[in-house]
């Protein structure tokens, strides 16, 4: 069940690889915040608390913070989004992940909400 | 609705309305001592007596126009080409408040894109903000920037950074919360930079205006993942090489000089630009190029909302203004200048500083303290304290340079020492004058001090 994927209520994704997790931003959230313009993404290395302020997300509209869903080291970012942000708007589950942590304990991961909760969630904030 | 002050008649309803009988019933808690039992002011004055009194206080004041003056360390006096005030002095500009809006303020915003256009030409780097108060807030607003940009919290200052930019930039640390180390540039342009500097701060020319080696202490700061901020006098960039050119990652400097008055200190204008990947942090305003609805070339004002509408207090700066009628007296002043004319007015300073260094120095007691090369200013050691030396030159009518003692009172290196400081308005005949009396007071001395048997020297 480890390789579904998850969602934190700060909207971002986790979906673990193995031993690690990769880290993206919600469709839902992507779509809040429109087109995306510019990331500030930490460097590789950093040590991350749940909760902990990852980087921040710029669009045209806004510009957001993003926040670690788990605990873990940061192993690696996704560098493609400093010169095409707009991998993130286009496929925010896919090429528009942000980074890959190493957990500090891969069962975090199983405390964050399915989709179908996610949804949920997401639908009662919006309203 | 009448704009008059307030009659005896609304005082008295007011005084009505809160219950109190009397205007000096509100001020019974503050003790009698305190009160003021009024004030020795003398009868007024007609326009004309007005007039006369103003003109012989100004009669009193020491003016620059009228006088040789060596004083510099960071402000000069240098030409304003009347076209400065013209324009900067048309209504449109003058009396309009926060202009930005870009349906409506089209004439100012391409002021300021003009602006930081000959910014990033005169820098060498690629983005340049709206401008900001002085070169002082600049070197804390770019110590700001590095901090962030390198998540470090220290930076390293060279003690020949200006004692005023020191002094902001340690105001700016306290309130933020970070260290300002401060250290000597050794022999051979090293400095002890380690991998807790989010910066390394040199100002080019230096205090005591020495050319200073800047791409080996760009390596230098680099080497240790430190961002390289230069602090420039924007009138040597006619000359001396650009920061871009030597590797700074911003760069930061007073912006008086290009043709702004001294005005005792202010408006001045500070300005700040950097390398494209540090743009996002750049503090204040910044006015951008695009295109209308119609094709038409416009301005607005880009990457502000970022910074201080949605960022808050997680905002690198929080500075929301910048000096915009200095800016475009600036902008004037060098569209004017031009490229040929900036390097004329360098090599003016240049000149005369050197051609005023090996006078005075050659005066018997007297040498040049700062090492070659140097641009505009240089160190003189004198052969009495420097304060004597400005009061004997102020006896012929000559305003001397910047006691350094006042500001590096533990340096034995520049005890006795004056900063000279010159610009394209410094005449030969001013330094020749200066060279005279320097060489009537080391005259006098010997005369006064040195007759044998009376008093002299052991």
């Amino acid at each position: 069940m480890g390789e579904e994927r998850r969602y934190s209520r700060s909207h971002e994704w986790v979906i673990r690889e193995g031993d690690s997790a990769r880290v993206g931003v919600s469709e839902f959230a992507v779509e809040q915040l429109g087109d995306v313009v510019y990331l500030e993404l930490p460097a590789v290395g950093k040590q991350l608390n749940r909760g902990d302020v990852i980087g921040d997300i710029e669009s045209v509209k806004a510009v957001s913070q993003l926040y670690a869903p788990i605990s873990g080291e940061v192993i690696a970012v996704n560098e493609e989004l400093e010169a095409h942000p707009e991998l993130v708007n286009e496929d925010p589950l896919g090429k528009g992940w942000i980074v890959v942590l190493q957990p500090v304990d891969l069962g975090d991961i199983d405390t964050l909400m399915f989709k179908a909760d996610y949804d949920r969630f997401a639908a009662e904030e919006q309203a | 609705m009448s704009y008059l002050s307030h009659t005896d008649a609304e005082r008295r309803r007011m005084l009505q309305a809160i219950g109190v009988d009397r205007l000096e019933d509100l001020y019974e808690d503050v003790p009698q001592g305190l009160r003021l039992s009024g004030l020795d002011v003398p009868a007024g004055l007609s326009e004309v007596e007005v007039l006369r009194l103003m003109q012989s206080k100004a009669a009193e004041n020491l003016d620059l126009e009228t006088r040789p003056s060596f004083l510099g360390g960071g402000a000069y006096f240098g030409y304003v080409p009347a076209a400065v005030g013209a324009i900067t002095g048309r209504a449109e500009f003058y009396t309009s408040y926060t202009p930005y809006q870009p349906e409506v303020s089209q004439g100012t915003l391409q002021v300021i894109y003009e602006f930081q256009s000959m910014i990033c030409l005169l820098t060498g780097l690629d983005v340049a903000n709206a401008s900001l108060y002085d070169g002082a807030t600049a070197v804390a607003e770019a110590a700001s920037m590095a901090l962030n940009a390198t998540g470090r919290n220290r930076v390293l200052v060279p003690d020949t950074l200006s004692p005023e930019y020191r002094r902001v930039l340690s105001t700016y640390a306290e309130g933020i919360g970070y260290d300002v180390d401060v250290g000597p540039i050794v022999e051979g342009g090293q400095l002890d930079v380690t991998e807790e500097h989010a910066a390394v701060i040199v100002q080019n020319p230096d205090f005591l205006g020495s050319v200073v080696a800047m791409e080996k202490l760009a390596t230098l700061a680099h080497s240790h993942g430190a961002l390289f901020i230069a602090v420039v006098d924007p009138i040597s960039l006619g000359i001396l090489k650009p920061p871009g050119e030597y590797g700074a990652d911003i760069a930061v400097g007073e912006g008086q000089n290009l043709g702004g008055w001294l005005s005792y200190g202010g408006p001045y204008l500070g300005f700040i630009a950097s390398t494209p990947n540090l743009q996002r942090r750049l503090p204040g305003r910044i006015a951008g190029a695009t295109v209308d609805d119609r094709g038409n070339p416009a301005y607005v004002l880009t990457l502000q909302t970022r910074e201080q509408h949605i960022r808050r207090e997680r905002a690198t700066s929080n500075i929301c203004t910048n000096e915009a009628l200095v800016a475009l007296g600036a902008t004037v002043y060098m569209a004017l200048l031009g490229k040929e004319g900036l390097r004329e007015v360098a090599e003016h300073a240049l000149q005369k500083a050197h051609y005023a260094a090996d006078r005075m120095g050659a005066v018997p007691g007297f040498g040049v303290a700062t090492p070659s090369p140097f641009f505009r200013e240089f160190a003189l050691r004198c052969p009495v304290p420097a304060e004597e030396v400005n009061r004997f030159l102020l006896s012929r009518d000559i305003l001397g340079g910047l006691d350094l003692s006042r500001i590096y009172p533990d340096n034995a290196s520049l005890r006795d020492c004056l900063l000279l400081g010159m610009t394209e308005m410094t005449t030969r005949n001013d330094i020749d004058a200066c060279v005279s009396a320097l060489t009537d007071m080391v005259a006098a001395r010997s005369t006064t001090r040195e007759p044998a048997g009376v008093g002299g020297r052991a």
